[in-house]
């Protein structure tokens, strides 16, 4: 294992559409260590689809090419499909941004955690169930036992959101991306969260990339962040220094969110200029 | 001031499990009112059970002054409607905007149908090349946009919000909040308003309620939560959370 996780080098994503491609990532790069990485950006500016190219899970129509797109030294690009699908779920783990669509309706939380377990480990029925119930608790979830045997409509938004986290947990990866994993959660639950993958990260090495449009947890919680804007990164910056960012975009973005007992009507909204698409 | 909505000991159980346990709130008319509390504690089942979808064992729901039933007619639509936290669900994909906004009016047999899709496109700042695109057409905060508009063309009195922002970006979110401010001072409504943001309670609400586990833990104005002035240690962690992540 060397100490880059992953290596991202010009990362393109386009998708064919009836009116043209879409480049919905255009020209990504960076690299990850064993740190968290926050991606930060408005919605459409291609964080999904970044994280979902690293992970294998891109949709067939669309079209993934990079200079380089490796992990832990291994070429992601020219794997077999069967090699990439090893890795994913093993290795490498990503926590999908809509819960809901995420985990299958017609069959229990707790059998589904108990089934991610089992086709990575060769572990007994009975100790999967304990360990499913343990990651259950662990995420902060109140009576376990109950929510085990609940199907995704019976539970909360919060709720659905902390059994896919346990899922993807459950199975100890190297590499997690992490799609807004916390955005439907209340803020207690968001910090407990964090901490289980802050703990990963510092115990374990785990590589963390971290989706969010919540600039406050992000600036917070990560080592450094990577703005995007229109598929492209436009700002790479130490997350302790977010407030002093440059880019009128991050700026503006900042300034933007409600803040408690700074009382703004209305608040500021942002004014794109079509330069930081270019 | 009269009371827009009034809860008493709602009660809520889905088997034998109790989601509320005895919940009550009173939201004056043109009022703004804050839910906020521990994600499961029962917020989106207290605005479900006002709306008739969640299966109450006890208490009463009143609405402008009226008691209701176990079920709801069409009238209580034309008063009260839910806008949701998922743009993405909440919208049919395969529908045109001008389907979506077409429905409740051809539902409640309205007639000036035009008008008001008009009006209501307008108002969520959807110009009118919006009405034919499809859904799955629209960005996030577009499609929230739609939402908000497919809630106010019966000219309900009443909006129930939950988590209306959580699924945009900051600055989508700052503009749908400009817009619901907007559209409350406008319409002169009165709103019930679920987020699990504590800076986004304080700049929309007048007052708010924390809950916990199916109870209320208290209740406060903005002002009190803005200036740490609570009673409870529930309310406290949220406040000092809100803060953001802290290292150990
Ligand atoms: N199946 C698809 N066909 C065509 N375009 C697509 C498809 N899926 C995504 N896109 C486009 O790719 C771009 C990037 O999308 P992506 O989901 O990565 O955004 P995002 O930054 O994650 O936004 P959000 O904050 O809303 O989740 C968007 O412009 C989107 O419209
Ligand atoms: N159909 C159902 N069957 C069984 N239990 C249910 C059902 N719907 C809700 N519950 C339970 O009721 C409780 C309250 O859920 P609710 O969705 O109201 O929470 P919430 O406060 O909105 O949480 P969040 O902030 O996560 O959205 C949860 O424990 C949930 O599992
Ligand atoms: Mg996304
Ligand atoms: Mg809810």
């Amino acid at each position: 294992m060397s100490d880059t996780l992953l290596e991202v080098d010009d990362l393109r994503v386009t998708f064919p559409t009836r009116t043209g491609l879409v480049q919905a990532v255009r020209g990504v790069s960076f690299s990850l260590g064993r740190e968290r990485l926050g991606i930060v950006g408005e919605s459409g500016s291609g964080k999904s689809q970044t994280g979902r190219a690293i992970m294998g899970v891109t949709p067939p129509q669309a079209e993934v090419s990079a200079k380089k797109l490796a992990f832990d030294g291994m070429d992601l690009l020219s794997m077999s499909p069967r090699e990439r699908r090893a890795l994913r779920g093993s290795r490498i783990a990503m926590i999908l941004q809509d819960p809901k669509y995420s985990l299958d309706p017609v069959m229990t939380i707790g059998r589904q955690i108990v089934e991610t377990l089992r086709t990575h480990e060769k572990v007994s029925k009975a100790e999967a169930r304990e360990r499913a119930l343990a990651m259950l608790q662990a995420v902060q979830i109140r009576d376990p036992a109950r929510v085990f045997d609940l199907y995704p409509h019976e539970v909360s938004g919060g709720m659905g959101q902390r059994a896919m986290i346990a899922m993807m947990l459950v199975t100890g990866p190297e590499l997690m991306i992490a799609d807004e994993p916390t955005s439907a959660l209340d803020v207690t639950v968001q910090l407990d969260v964090l901490k289980i993958l802050d703990k990963l990260v510092a115990e374990r090495g785990m590589g963390l990339i971290f989706i969010s449009h919540d600039l406050r947890l992000v600036s917070s919680f990560c080592d450094r962040v990577v703005v995007m804007y229109a598929g492209k990164i436009v700002e790479q910056i130490k997350a302790s220094e977010l407030r002093d960012a440059q880019h009128p975009y991050t700026r503006g973005l900042l300034n933007c969110m409600p803040r408690i007992g700074f009382e703004r009507h209305p608040l500021p909204v942002l004014d794109r200029k079509p330069e930081w698409a270019a | 001031m009269t009371a827009s909505i009034t809860v008493e000991g709602l009660e809520v159980v889905f088997d034998r499990f109790r989601a509320l346990k005895g919940v009550s709130l009173e939201v004056s008319e043109g009022e703004s009112y804050g839910l906020v509390g521990e994600s499961g504690s029962g917020k989106s089942t207290l605005l479900r059970a006002i709306t008739g979808l969640a299966p109450v064992s006890a208490g009463t729901v009143t609405v402008n002054g009226k008691t209701l039933g176990k079920t709801r007619d069409k009238a209580f639509y034309r008063e009260v409607q839910m806008v949701f936290q998922d743009p993405y669900g909440s919208l049919h994909p395969r529908q045109t905007v001008d389907r979506l906004l077409q429905e409740p009016l051809a539902i409640h047999g309205i007639a000036d149908g035009e008008k008001r899709i008009e009006r209501a496109l307008d108002e969520v700042g959807l110009g009118k090349g919006f009405r034919f695109r499809y859904a799955h057409q629209l960005s996030g905060g577009q499609r929230q946009r739609v939402a908000i508009a497919r809630a106010l063309i019966l000219e309900p009195s009443i909006l129930l919000l939950d988590e209306p922002t959580s699924a945009l970006d900051a600055s989508v979110q700052a503009e749908v909040l400009n817009l619901l401010e907007e559209v409350r001072r406008r319409r002169k409504l009165t709103f019930l308003m679920v987020s699990h943001d504590l800076a986004i309670i304080t700049h929309m609400c007048e007052r708010l309620m924390v809950m916990q586990n199916g109870e209320a833990v208290e209740t406060l104005t903005a002002s009190q939560l803005i200036g740490h002035r609570v009673s409870e240690d529930y309310t406290r962690n949220l406040l000092r959370a809100s803060e953001g992540f802290v290292r150990a």
